[in-house]
């Protein structure tokens, strides 16, 4: 398979109030043509902001690049204007957002907002890309496309406009979709809708998908690929089936167990106590440190590095060292029982 | 990276601190702290603050200090300009400007200062009341609400000032009859918005009684907005005196406001120019001293829109 | 849409009269009202007035006798002006201050948007700053004040314009210019900040990353979103036109309305007091029902015909 995007030791800062606050901090790792990447983490774990970097639609100030590459195709984005960029975005790689309510440009027809990119990066006449419109709804699932698409968002209801945004957002066939968090602010079956439609069309168009979300669950039934994020950086990255059955950071034993399980029948689900760290003022050792029920003297200077575990899974966290003691999956984090709740 | 030097007692648990991963990052600090360092950061809301403290407490002692009184006039003194002996010169009756000023200073500021205190009163009543009862009282309410907002506000002023004897609290009350309605449908839009949320569904399923909701929820919840409000309510009327003033209907000689100064200066401007630009100045100031403090509150208090 | 035409037709209506009621109340108490016998008048006017409100009758028959010329649009005779009528003052003196009132409006508008534009786009650079210091200076001055000064400098100093009147068009530029002071540095602040508000929006973020240019992004999805705070501020700016008019005109020489009200307030001409009150809530209710038309057109969210009602 050939690797499209090649993220190398990413770092990403903003200044606010005189301080710098890193958000992402030498983040790595790669998308293959076709498949689906979830980047994993809680808010403020610099998922965000790592995808909004590959977009480069990061206000610079106060965001800054610290260093790092960001190879698409094998060319750095981080080096490219903002006008070889606006070639780039829509048409080789795009984006669809957490609220399709806001997402939306309430004062233009569905219509319009589709055709603009069609318009842009294929050089279409307006009816040239209003018809290939109606055909994008009629492929993400609108009924009606040919009245609907003369319709404004408020007209369409939550689930119909995150579909529109997936329209948009495919117009122009483009190599990579950042998801970022898309189906966050739907109903839960609006959601399962949402995600076997990317599905449907991956299968389709053959686009990579990173898939920006806080809910493991929604990662098993798309995802081919996880990168767990904590404190802006991936402390542990494997394929489905290693995060799920085999994982082995204390923090994705946390993930995990803080997710509803099929046969958890009254059990309470298990929070991560705690909360992530300031930013502003970066922990030496592994960010996880304050909050793992298993930390050592040793986590709190030392950034442990990363255990391959398998050609796919790689993992940094200090209990893989063999010098520390062995410890246990916790139950909870077991994924038995666990079936894809969508 | 080379492998580091790491003994056996690197790898002893620390065992779970729950005070250290249960702590807040960042310093923790109420709104009304943080705000109150946001307002302390805009150098301009500060400007404002204290020229409006200079300008009140020259409005006292500026008088006095002048040694002469606004009302002395002096037929052999006319339209001196500024010197040693008047600060500001002297306008056509010989009275001297410095000493009208700061008693033009005291009339304006307090027309400015009892004007929107009245708005408020009224305005944080009727909008809290339309607000928090909702239903066909409160269709009803803002229904006569908007039938005065209909009127330009300087014509229901103007007509107001036509009909009642001249005078300060004339020029007052006139001001406030329309005055409060801005401040009423911000006060219910904030409550109407409040009013959904959480906490206050949880203090009334608690079994608050509704004053009690009014005055321990709601109301302190409006503050910031009501205080913005004030804030550029002040310099509304300010201008609307010297408005009504420079028409004739100002406060009526032998008492003095930067309006009426402004007005008697403008006929001889083209020769004393000093004698309009003192009045006219202090309005200026004033009217923007009190938009920078409304500004820096407003942003303040609103941390959304923060830089 | 014609339902909610008629509806809001039926509002102003009641607005109306209710503003008619005040006044008519108002000039009743009126020291020397215009209808109390006592005041000395002109046998000539006296006899017009004895005519035309029939003075003797009761009260609610006058007031309905007022309601009645009102609405046929006759405010009867001047009280100071023999021989004028109050509809025919207004005739006179209304194409004045509307040339005058347009031209205001559209140098606000236009200048406000444009300055609030930059302001947003430059976002904490010298440029934003230089307009929020003078959109602030705008708010600050009075216009009396700000007219002068134009006086001062403009013709004068420099001796570039007509210092008064209202002859040719460069007679309309200082006060037009006077007159739209103050609400031109009040739209500029609140294009500026809806402006902001608006390019941190999702559907901005999405508009950029359609790879569209920032100049699109701005003009295309930015400004029609960003102007709707800008027009539901229309009505309060044709309020503020009109009643600046009161003292732009005045100190321009110019015969418009603005100055024949103030006029009738200094003379205590209650009849020409009360027909251009009436006339200017009439003028600024239709402003907001247009203002509200435009707002349903460029906010497609705003549903202005009833379900059903044909739009």
């Amino acid at each position: 398979m050939k690797k499209i995007l090649k993220v190398n030791d990413l770092s990403v800062s903003f200044e606010t109030y005189g301080t710098d606050v890193q958000a992402v901090r030498g983040v790595s790792f790669e998308l293959e043509e076709k498949e689906t990447l979830a980047i994993v983490g809680e808010s403020g774990s610099g998922k965000s902001v790592t995808a909004y970097s590959i977009m480069r639609l990061i206000d610079m100030p106060p965001g800054k690049f610290d260093g790092g590459t960001i190879l698409f195709n094998g060319e750095d984005l981080t080096l490219k204007s903002e006008k070889q960029m606006q070639e780039i975005r829509g048409k080789e790689i795009s984006m669809i957002f957490q609220d399709p309510m806001t997402s939306l440009n309430p004062t233009m027809t569905i219509g319009k907002q589709i055709s603009e990119s069609l318009i842009k990066h294929q050089n279409m006449s307006k009816k040239q890309a209003s018809s290939r419109g109606v055909e994008l709804l009629k492929l993400v699932g609108i009924p009606n496309p040919e009245t609907r698409i003369n319709q404004y968002p408020h007209q369409y209801s939550g689930g119909m406009r995150q579909r529109a945004m997936i329209a948009i957002a495919l117009a122009c066939n483009p190599k990579i979709l950042i998801a970022d968090e898309p189906t966050t602010a739907l109903d839960v079956t609006i959601q399962a809708q949402i995600l076997e439609l990317m599905r449907d069309l991956q299968e389709k168009t053959g686009t990579a998908i990173i898939l920006i979300t806080h809910d493991l669950g929604v990662v098993s039934s798309v995802a081919s690929r996880v990168a767990v994020m904590y404190g802006g950086k991936i402390v542990e990255t494997g394929n489905v089936d290693e995060i799920f059955y085999n994982p082995k950071h204390p923090y994705t034993w946390g993930l995990l167990g803080s997710m509803p399980k099929v046969d958890s029948k009254g059990e309470e689900l298990l929070a991560i106590p705690g909360s992530p760290p300031d930013l502003a003022d970066p922990p030496k050792g592994c960010p996880f440190v304050t909050r793992c029920p298993y930390a050592m003297k040793v986590c709190r200077n030392n950034m442990p590095e990363y255990t391959h575990l398998s050609d796919t899974q790689k993992t940094a966290c200090w209990l893989l060292d063999e010098r520390a003691p062995q410890v246990e999956i916790p139950e909870t984090a077991i994924v038995g029982g666990y079936k894809q709740h969508v | 990276m080379t492998r580091l030097q790491l003994e056996k007692a690197d790898f002893e648990p620390l065992g779970i601190d729950n005070e250290e991963s249960e702590k807040i990052v960042g310093e923790s600090t109420s709104y009304w702290k943080d705000a109150w360092r946001r307002f302390r950061e805009n150098k301009l809301a500060v400007f404002g603050v204290i020229t409006i403290l200079l300008l009140a407490i020259m409005a006292l002692i500026g008088e006095p200090i002048s040694g002469k009184s606004y009302n002395d006039t002096n037929i052999m003194n006319v339209n001196k300009t500024p010197s040693a002996e008047h600060w500001f010169g002297t306008d056509n009756l010989g009275r001297d400007i410095f000493a009208r000023t700061w008693y033009g200073a005291r009339i304006s500021l307090f027309i400015g200062l009892m004007a929107s205190l009245i708005d408020l009163v009224i305005g944080v009543i009727w909008g809290a009341i339309s607000g928090f009862f909702g239903g066909k009282i409160d269709e009803y309410m803002m229904r006569i609400a908007d039938i005065l907002y209909g009127v330009p506000y300087l014509l229901v002023v103007i007509l107001l000032m036509v009909v009642m004897p001249p005078g300060l609290w004339t020029m007052i009350i006139a001001m406030s009859i329309t005055g409060w309605i801005s401040m009423a449908r911000i006060v219910r839009g904030q409550v109407l918005q409040l009013k959904s949320e959480e906490y206050v569904m949880a203090s009334k399923s608690l079994g608050a009684s509704n004053s009690r909701l009014l005055f321990r929820h709601l109301i302190p919840n409006t503050l910031g907005p009501i205080l913005v409000t004030l804030t550029l309510t002040i310099p509304t009327a300010i201008f609307t005196e010297a408005f009504l003033s420079y028409l004739g209907l100002g406060v009526p000689a032998p008492r003095a406001s930067w309006g009426t100064m402004s007005s008697d200066a403008l006929s001889g401007f083209e020769y004393f120019p000093y004698q309009l630009f003192f009045p006219a100045f202090f309005i200026c100031l004033t009217i923007l001293a009190f938009n920078v403090i409304g500004d820096g509150l407003r942003d303040a208090l609103d941390p959304k829109e923060g830089k | 849409m014609a339902r909610y035409l008629l509806k809001r037709i039926g509002y102003i209506l009641v607005s109306l009269l209710f503003i008619i009621t005040i006044t008519f109340g108002l000039m009743k108490l009126a020291p020397g009202g215009p209808f109390t016998s006592e005041r000395k008048t002109s046998p000539a006017i006296e006899r017009q007035m004895q005519e035309a409100y029939g003075l003797n009758d009761p009260i609610h028959e006058q007031y309905f006798n007022y309601l009645i010329s009102a609405a046929k649009f006759d405010f009867g005779p001047s009280f100071k002006y023999e021989g004028q009528e109050v509809t025919d003052i207004i005739k006179r003196s209304f194409p004045y201050s509307l040339l005058l009132g347009l031209e205001a409006i559209f140098i606000a508008l236009a200048f406000g948007v444009l300055f609030g534009t930059i302001a947003a786009i430059r976002h904490n650079k010298a440029s934003d700053y230089t307009v929020m210091v003078i959109a602030i200076l705008g708010i600050s001055v009075p216009s009396f004040v700000m007219a002068t000064i134009l006086q001062f400098i403009f013709s004068m100093k420099l001796s570039l314009l007509p210092i008064a009147r209202f002859e040719s068009f460069a007679h309309t530029i200082l006060p037009a210019f006077a007159l739209a002071t103050t609400p031109l540095a009040f739209i500029a602040r609140l294009m500026r900040s809806s402006m902001l508000e608006v390019l941190n929006a999702d559907y901005i973020k999405t508009a950029k990353s359609k790879g569209l240019s920032e100049r699109v992004v701005i003009y295309k999805h930015g400004l029609r979103n960003a102007i709707l705070p800008v027009v539901s501020y229309l009505g309060p700016l044709v309020a503020g036109i009109l009643t600046g008019s009161f003292i732009i005109e005045k100190i321009f020489g110019i015969p418009g309305l603005g100055r024949e009200f103030v006029e009738s307030v200094t003379n205590r001409d209650y009849t020409v007091i009360m027909g251009t009150t009436v006339f200017f809530s009439v003028l600024l209710l239709i402003s907001i029902l247009v203002v509200d038309l435009i707002y349903g057109w460029i906010d497609p969210r705003i549903k202005l015909a009833n379900k059903g009602a044909n739009s």
